[in-house]
């Protein structure tokens, strides 16, 4: 690039030009800011005025450019230069709209207007333009894993856009759990009857689709790379080890029943009459291919009455089994009980329920299953006890407030959703158990109780783990509040039950989802572009190995595994694996770790260049570190209803709380700021941080800080971490208000004037 | 009566749920219920003391097969007809007209108790209102004050003395209705012919589900 030119646009626009001394905000930029260019303009995001700027670039040569106007939310397709570096001075939504408009507050805003334009000229300065990911691949081919009807919607539908698939299913036909019902619950008006399960003909438009490529009886040996050159090894049937070069992923490994062996007091195991819900599906089935009624398992006779027992080993808060609602199978015993009303409506067909959950159009479904004749009655099973060919069900009913039972000759247990998500990697590490050979010979052998070691799914060589993160209850991690497709490993989607417990329509939908988001991953990829929520950031961290002193942080807190170590146990950025949130760069103690437009420099020339007051003019400077996907957004939007907050704190956005490094706390405090203040998302089990795990890092490492004060003796409020979200834009500037407060009533910092 | 009890009962074994679907008025509704309870909460009669067991109840000892228990209820006698439970009913129930096809076949049984006020009340107003096709309020009033026995009845007609000499002076009750002098409607045959027709098609409803 050719040399360095600076340049300052000061916008006078939307009353900044009346509010505002725009003069000395000219000459702050030249002389504080050493400019080499600073123009004002009436009206910055006019063509005018965007004209002015384009001609600069072209022109004068300006490389680096400061905007000193609104927001940098706001007008950001006006101002798209990607060609400069460029950083925005916040005068409209930082200073006039939180500012009253009076003689009093005059002096004050105008200092903030000038500190944020020196802000701005700081910024700009250590900034250089993103080049974009060189190293990236260019793979276009989608990877589904898992060919039931989640893996076979995503396949269907990223072909239908256009994209090559390899479909691996583990098992020796497509279809999953849907291929094993006799039918489906209704997804058509008016929703009274089932439907035929829709298997054969998505596993024949998957057969005739040239875009589709199918390995049956095949699981995923190895994955390696990254988004855009995943080097996937797929383990064959006869044992040969297919490569496959793959864009994206996408995991629908569904899930298994919760296992009716674990529910001896329901009869399982003691009677063949008692079966769970795929149990009742295989009987539906024979029954059907045999033109037969639904028979008994234990004598082979037709059913003349059938209890159904939903949230069985479900919604458990005992402890001893499933403690959530799996959500279709309400939907699935209705289904599973029309099945015998529409064969003879004389069988007695009884739904014991304590609440029964119908998504979806289930409602209407439900109402015809009563109209059917089906008995639902609200009550808590307490036993199934299996006599002969018929089983008693004890059960509380739970309207008429009685112990009383049922006699049934079939039971039918409704178990819900286990998810199958592979190795739990943020399990902890437990020790192998003792061999067979150790144990002491002549003695029997311990009764080891079975616990299968779940197998990984996609055996990713990412140092992290071998699968994908999970959330609660083995679930995989996704965005749960604001970006539900969005796992923690990018460019590999999970769709469908293995996300979270949901039936088949809302698994085809997630699938559609996932799909189309590999194949926006896939692409971003290509260009060197980040992934959600930092989309088309072409940023990435570099890092300056020769100061990197392999303390592995960086390795073990990015929350999306992108950084592998190599051999001589370096951290190995995957760039396109990384969603810039900037973690690493904050976690690094050292301080090797940077972007091209946003690193410990960026953010540290911003906090030494806002000018703090010496002890006597009490005027304290608060800096805030504000997460710039819901705090300063919220802070904007204070500006934009007027809330006024104090004039004495300094604002900078930063990409994620977890990207804050404590060198800039201890820059700041040092500087003579009187305190700071750290505004990020919630953390935790509902957390809404964009970055997963991106607040939650950031406060442990914070949570350090108030020894370091101590050792310092200053008060340990000066730095306070608050929880912010977008909708808080009217609390937030109350306390802000009281923070300034807090720190009005401490003395002056020591260290102001050093 | 109770013959006709014992026949119902045997006939239906223990499928009292069938029993009301195909006997009872409106009986059909009983199985689409949900259970939410809107209609017992929603009964102004339900603070009453009289009330054993609410609408959802009802439903639910039906489906559970409690014939006895349901025959022997209150609940359903208790209903003012105000409407409440059917105008709020999420399912679309109409819980007023079941309760009261439910009372209904109780009585045509012979299971409906024979003392019981709401019962007396609305047989009492049936007859004395069919048989001139229009309400003897003299003769209505004297059977219910009498009810409960001579002493009772007098004691009561003085309580309300004054409300009745209101009336008389207002020209709204007509003391010779007591002596059975009373207005009739226009055409009395043809109420009553137009009730007997409605009977016949009745009949001829029940024999078509029996």
């Amino acid at each position: 690039m050719a040399e360095t030119k600076t340049a300052a646009y000061i916008c006078k626009g939307c009353e900044i030009g009346t509010r505002l001394d725009t003069a000395a905000l000219v000459k702050a930029a030249t002389k504080s800011g050493k400019m080499n260019l600073v123009r004002e303009h009436d009206f910055l995001c006019s063509a005018d005025g965007v004209a002015m700027i384009k001609n600069d670039i072209e022109n004068e040569g300006v490389t680096h450019a400061a905007l000193c106007a609104c927001s940098r939310r706001a007008k950001t397709e006006a101002f798209n230069f990607p060609t400069i570096a460029m950083s925005r001075g916040n005068l409209r939504e930082g200073v006039i709209w939180i500012r009253p408009d009076t003689d009093e507050a005059r002096e004050t805003t105008q200092e903030m207007a000038e500190d944020y334009v020196r802000m701005a000229c700081a910024e700009v300065k250590a900034m250089t333009v993103p080049p974009g990911n060189q190293k990236t691949g260019a793979v276009k081919t989608l990877l589904v894993v898992g060919g039931g009807m989640s893996g076979m919607t995503s396949a269907l539908e990223a072909s239908k856009a256009g994209y090559k698939v390899v479909l691996v299913e583990k098992s020796s036909a497509l279809g999953g759990w849907a291929a094993k019902l006799y039918k489906r619950v209704p997804t058509r008006e008016p929703f009274k009857a089932p439907e035929d399960n829709g298997v054969a003909d998505m596993a024949a438009r998957i057969e005739a689709d040239s875009n589709i490529k199918v390995y049956l009886n095949a699981t995923i040996a190895k994955t390696d790379g990254a988004p855009g050159r995943f080097k996937v090894e797929i383990a064959v049937e006869s044992g040969a080890i297919a490569q496959e070069d793959i864009g994206s992923i996408i995991q629908a490994t569904g899930f298994t029943l919760y296992d009716a062996n674990k529910l001896p007091e329901f009869g399982y195991g003691k009677s063949a009459n008692v079966v769970d819900q795929a149990g009742l599906e295989a009987l539906a089935k024979t029954a059907a291919a045999a033109g037969k009624p639904i028979c008994r398992p234990s004598d082979g006779q037709p059913v003349k009455s059938v209890v159904f027992i939903q949230c069985a080993g479900q919604r458990d808060n005992s402890g001893k089994h499933l403690p959530y609602c799996s959500g279709f199978c309400c939907n699935t015993s209705i289904k599973q009980a029309t099945y015998f009303k529409d064969s003879n409506p004389d069988i007695d067909t009884v739904v014991l329920f304590t609440d029964l959950r119908t998504p979806g159009n289930g409602e209407d479904f439900y109402r015809s299953a009563q109209n059917r004749g089906v008995v639902f009655s609200k009550g808590v099973v307490s036993q199934v006890v299996p006599n002969g060919n018929s089983c008693t069900v004890k059960f509380k009913d739970l309207i008429l407030n009685e112990d009383t039972e049922a006699h049934a000759d079939l039971v039918v247990l409704a178990t819900g959703m286990v998810p199958v998500s592979g190795v739990n990697i943020d399990a902890p590490v437990v020790a192998a158990p003792v061999e067979a050979e150790t144990a002491v010979e002549g003695e029997a052998p311990k009764e080891v109780v079975a616990t299968i070691a779940p197998e990984s799914i996609l055996n990713l060589t990412y140092r992290q783990g071998p699968d994908m993160p999970q959330f609660k209850h083995g679930f995989t991690d996704s965005h749960f509040i604001c970006f539900p497709y969005e796992t923690r490993r990018t460019g590999i989607y999970t769709a469908g039950p293995v996300r979270r417990p949901m039936d088949i329509m809302q698994a085809q939908e997630d699938a559609t989802g996932a799909a189309m988001k590999a194949i926006q991953a896939m692409e971003n990829a290509g260009l060197g572009k980040a992934a959600h929520p930092r989309a088309g950031d072409l940023s990435f961290p570099t890092v300056r190995l020769e100061g990197c002193t392999q303390c592995k942080r960086c390795t073990v807190e990015c929350p999306f595994g992108a950084i592998d170590e190599d051999e001589k146990r370096f951290p190995l950025f995957n760039e396109s694996r990384c969603r810039r949130c900037g973690t690493c760069m904050g976690a690094c103690p050292v301080r090797v770790i940077s972007f091209e437009n946003y690193s410990v420099n960026t953010v540290g020339a911003q906090i030494k260049a806002v000018d703090v007051p010496d002890e006597f003019s009490e005027k304290p400077r608060i800096l805030i570190l504000a997460c710039e996907n819901d705090a300063y957004p919220a802070l904007d939007m204070a500006g934009m209803n007027r809330h006024a907050y104090d004039p004495y704190v300094r604002v900078i956005p930063v990409r994620c709380l977890g990207s804050v490094n404590t060198i800039w706390i201890t820059d700041a405090l040092n500087g003579g700021y009187d305190g700071v203040m750290l505004m990020g998302c919630k953390h935790g089990e509902d957390y809404q941080c964009h970055f997963v795990k991106g607040s939650e890092l950031g406060r442990y490492r914070l949570s350090k800080v108030g020894d370091t004060l101590k050792g310092m003796n200053l008060e340990t409020d000066r730095v306070k971490d608050i929880e912010v979200a977008i909708t808080d834009m009217a609390t937030l500037p109350q306390k802000i208000n009281e923070y300034a407060a807090l720190i009005k009533s401490f003395p002056p910092s020591p260290f102001k004037g050093f | 009566m109770s013959d006709m009890n014992t026949q119902m009962a045997e006939r239906y074994k223990n499928n009292f749920l069938k029993e009301i679907e195909e006997q009872a008025e409106m009986g059909e509704w009983v199985k689409m219920c949900m259970q939410c309870g809107l209609c017992s909460g929603s009964c102004p009669t339900n603070f009453h003391s009289g009330w054993d067991h609410p609408p959802q109840e009802i439903f639910m000892l039906i489906r559970a097969g409690k014939r006895e228990e349901v025959l022997n209820a209150q609940g359903m006698y208790m209903c003012t007809s105000c409407y409440n439970c059917y105008v709020r009913c999420p399912r679309k129930v109409p819980v007023t007209h079941v309760m009261h096809g439910i009372a209904e076949y109780a009585y045509r049984i012979g299971r409906a108790p024979k003392t019981q006020p709401t019962m007396h009340l609305s047989k009492t107003f049936w007859t004395n209102a069919t048989k001139n096709g229009r309400v003897n309020e003299v003769q209505l009033t004297q059977s219910l004050y009498f009810k409960d026995g001579i002493s009772a009845g007098i004691k009561k007609a003085m309580e309300m003395q004054s409300v009745a000499l209101g009336l008389v002076k207002a020209g709204r009750l007509n003391l010779l209705e007591a002596v059975g002098i009373a207005h009739k409607c226009k055409d009395v045959k043809g109420i009553h012919a137009m009730l007997a027709k409605a009977k016949e098609l009745e009949a001829k409803r029940k024999e078509a589900k029996a």
